[in-house]
Order: structure tokens, then sequence, then C-alpha cells
């Protein structure tokens, strides 16, 4: 367990990742459930069906024909009052993709699990962040996490951030690597939850003695204002997540309170080769970390936490000492470069110290990242030495040349 | 409640309106099409207002069925349902 103290004891049960995240859920009790099976999140929701069915807790689970119509069911749910909960992953977060950018416009505080995984095509089944990242510009809170009992926590820490700033939260954690991993967890008790998470109190619901429009048609003198509320409310997110980790370490004992919560370090603070990478992979970055450092490299990692609202000033806080940045990501924006590595690029430009960046697209669609990958590319980033060299900024070190023509 | 559904819209809180947003929101000048009814043929049994995707098509007496061009969008479901094809979708510029 990589990030946060959970020390396997009376209330730590050794489980999948998929039921861990559907018992963390239980726990929280949302008045709706709607979902759809998708590999490889499926485990969530038939988890959720099983306790639902068995009577365990009150949620109404409404079984639909789509992830659009998941979407669309805990957007209404949510408009009319309810804690709504989703789960999903790759092409049936495609498939939610337009309720959920109307959701947040609606100011709706759906929370979704994310098993995150690749888009077709081709056909893949595996995990990547080319899901959550399509998703990045909807006006939607993204976290990541790194192992199973942050995947639970930051369901949690969702819900409590997603109601104070009344916007959708994608919980994202890798697919398979998390989600079908056995690992140490502690499912929060409802006493814990309740003393956390408040009852929703929404500022408006679909009431029929009250009635009212939500989400009207709003004509060309609204909208741009629409947007700006969803970018102010996103900004609000970063002071109201701070708040929320320290009040989660408070309740639960788990401290994520570093970098205000935004990002999470290790072995940073000297480093003069620092890593950014999101989710699992961090687990692999930090045993190489361990292994490098005691050859005297020094060698950190920066994650963040949170994807949206971006964390720039954390990370140019964390970035500030580096002498060279490898960012390692499983995600590209086709026809471009990393996303991940533009955002850090951008919030760079706003930095006093502007360390030289080299980019490695890895790890796509379930391609496995081993040490000797990860040494590999701290000594190649390590020779990056100048900012303006962008001929080298970015490479695909795994990539396969004996299987592509390099054209069409 | 207010005449303009807008005139307290809270954009903050997701665009939330008074009621009846849609009526002031006139929307039938996109259309290429427009239906009309042969009052002759027409039997007032109301399938098209049944089918209008707009709830354009309106009853204006027991036998017979009107069109509010406001809203309507010209799609020509009504027509396509009418049991008596009463209804005939001529081209706006004609
Ligand atoms: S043309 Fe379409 S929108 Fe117009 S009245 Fe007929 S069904 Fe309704
Ligand atoms: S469907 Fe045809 S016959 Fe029936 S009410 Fe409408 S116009 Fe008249």
């Amino acid at each position: 367990m990589a990030t946060a103290d959970s020390t396997p004891g009376e209330d730590t049960q050794v489980m999948k990742g998929t039921s861990a995240v559907a018992k963390g859920v239980a726990a929280i009790d949302p008045d709706v459930i709607s979902a759809y099976p998708i590999t490889p999140q499926t485990g969530v929701v038939e988890k959720l069906s099983e306790i639902v069915a068995d009577g365990d807790i009150d949620s109404e689970f409404i079984k639909v024909d789509s992830e659009f119509n998941a979407a669309s069911t805990c957007i209404g749910a949510s408009a009319a009052g309810a804690r709504a909960f989703s789960a999903t992953s790759s092409q049936g977060l495609k498939l939610m993709s337009e309720p959920l950018f109307t959701a947040a416009g609606h100011r709706l505080p759906i929370v979704m699990a994310v098993a995150n995984r690749s888009l077709s095509g081709p056909l893949s089944i595996w995990a990547d962040h080319t899901d959550c990242f399509a998703e990045r510009d909807g006006g939607m809170m993204q976290f990541h996490a790194e192992d199973v009992q942050e995947a639970i926590d930051h369901v949690l820490l969702s819900f409590k951030v997603a109601e104070q700033v009344n916007l959708p939260a994608l919980s994202n954690f890798d697919g398979f690597i998390l989600t079908h991993v056995q690992e140490p967890a502690n499912i929060p008790t409802e006493a814990e939850v309740s003393e956390f998470l408040p009852p929703r109190d929404p500022a408006y619901t679909l009431d029929p003695s009250d009635p009212a429009t939500m989400g009207a048609y709003a004509r060309p003198e609204h909208w741009t204002e629409a947007r700006y509320e969803v970018q102010a409310a996103l900004e609000d997110a970063r002071d109201v997540w701070t708040d929320a980790v320290e009040e989660f370490d408070d309740v639960f004992g788990r401290d994520y309170t570093e970098y205000d919560g935004m990002i999470d370090t290790y072995r940073a603070d000297d480093a003069e080769t620092v890593i950014v990478a999101l989710g699992s992979i961090c687990g692999t970055i930090r045993g190489v970390i361990d292994e490098m450092r005691a050859d005297g490299e020094l060698v950190g990692l920066v994650r963040p936490r949170v994807h949206r609202p971006f964390p720039a000033e954390q990370l140019r806080d964390a970035l500030s000492g580096a002498h060279q940045v490898a960012v390692l990501t499983k995600e590209n924006s086709q026809g471009f470069e990393s996303a991940l590595a533009s955002e850090i690029k951008s919030a760079l430009y706003h930095a006093e110290h502007q360390p030289p960046m080299k980019t490695y697209i890895l790890g796509m669609a379930g391609r496995d990242v081993t040490s000797e990958d990860i040494k590999a590319i701290v000594a190649d980033a390590e020779t990056a030495t100048d900012v303006m060299d962008f001929s080298e900024s970015e490479s695909w070190p795994q990539l396969r040349e004996d299987i592509i023509s390099g054209g069409i | 409640m207010s005449s303009d559904p807008y005139e307290n819209l809270s954009i903050s809180t997701g665009a939330v309106a008074q009621p009846n947003t849609s009526l002031v929101n006139k929307t039938g000048s996109w259309r290429q099409f427009r239906p009309v009814i042969d009052a002759d043929a027409c039997i007032g049994c109301g399938q098209c207002d049944t089918y209008c995707p707009d709830q354009a098509a309106k009853q204006v007496d027991d036998q017979l069925y009107g069109i509010d061009l406001d809203y309507c969008k010209g799609c020509g479901i009504c027509a396509e349902e009418c049991p008596t094809d009463a209804i005939e979708m001529i081209r706006e510029d004609s």
C-alpha cells in the first residue's frame, strides 16, 4: 500500500478491487444507483446489485439498457434531490459522455467510479487513460487512485466535494490493475460515513409542488455565463477538496493532505529527475526509485491525485527544484501530444523554473510496464538538458517497430 | 408566476428558471416544410397530437386539429401518422 496508512487489522479485509469499491459505495448507501455492466467495471455494479437485492442497503438500483440511460437516470434522480452513483469504463463512458456534459452544466453532483480502459478501435478491454482524458473538458471533476484503498476513499471524497460545488465527479481507478487485484482495504463503516458525508441538501430540486425548469434552454445571452460558472465552481473545488481531505484524515485516519490533497509525492524533495505519472503505475515507479536511490541517483515521483481541477500551482511548486521531468502517461491527444504533458508544460509557462521535460507514452491498453522500462526512461530523461530542444520531447518507448509500416 | 420564465433565471445553479421556458422560445423558424390540415378530411382522431415530438398539433374543436406553427419543426411525422391523409407537407417557400 503505497499511498496511505492502512494497517491490516480488524476493519481491513483482503478483497478484489471491484468488490471493495462496491462495498465502499454500499457504506454510503446512495439513494439511487444506476449503471450498466462493462468490462472491467462489471464487478462493481454486480456486487452493488447483489447488496441491494439482499436488502442490505436502501438504495434504489435502477436497471437500464445502456450507459446513456444509466447517466440519464442519475441525472433525473440527482435533479430530484437524490444522491446518485454510477460506474463505468471505456466505451460505456463514451456513451455517457453526452449526458455527463449535461450533468455538469445542470450542476448535478453525480459520482461515478470509472475503471479506466482504452477506447476502440482496435478493440481492447485493457487499462489506460484514453477514456477519462476524452471526458476532460466537460466540467466533471476527475480523481486518480493509485491503489484499491484510494479508489474507495476517492469515491467518498468525490461525494463530499461534488455536493458542495454541485458538479459531477469521475473517480478513476485503473482497469484490471486495480479492479481485479486482491488488496487489503479498509471499508468505511456507516457511522464513519454519516459523520463525514451529511445528507445532500441541494439548492433546487424537481418538485411538483414548486415547479421549475432545470437546465433551461439557455439562449446566447445566457450560455457563456453557464460555462463560466462551471469553471468558477471547478476553481472553488480546489479549496473544498483540500478541506475534505483534512476532514477525511480526522474521521478515517488516512492522510491524503500533502500539497493540499492535490498531488502525492515520493522522495521528490531533493530529486533531480522527477517522474510525473497518474494512477497504478506509480506503485512500480516507487520501487524503481528505491533501487535507483540505493545507487545514489536522485529520482523522485510526483503523482497528481486530482486531474480536474488541474493542480497547476502544486505542480509548479513540486517541480521547482527538478533538473529534468519525465512524464509517463497512458494517453495521448491524437494529432498533438500527451494531454497530461501539455497541461504540465502549460502550468510551467507561469513558473520561474522551467525544467526540461520529456514525455513517454507507454502502458497503453494494458501493455506491461516493467521496472526496466522505467529505469531506461529515467536514464533517457537525464539526457534532457535544454528546455528549447523540442525534437526529442516525446517518445513512445514501447513501440514495436516490427509491426508498423510507418504510414498508410 | 412571472410571465417571463427567465426573469429569475439562476445560471449558477444550472440554469434554473420558472416553468414554461419552452413556450417563450418559439422554435418554429427552423422549419423547411409546414403541415397543412385539410379540414374536410380531418376526423379529429388526435393521432397528429399523439405523435408530434413538439406538441405542436392542437385540438381546435371536437372535429378538427390545427398546427401551432410557432413550434412546429416541419418533420412530417404528423402527416405520416394521420390515418386519413388529411395532412399535406408543403415547402415553406411555396
Ligand atoms: S410537422 Fe412535425 S413538428 Fe410539425 S406538427 Fe407535424 S409532427 Fe409536429
Ligand atoms: S391525425 Fe389527421 S385525422 Fe387525426 S386529428 Fe390529426 S389531422 Fe385530423
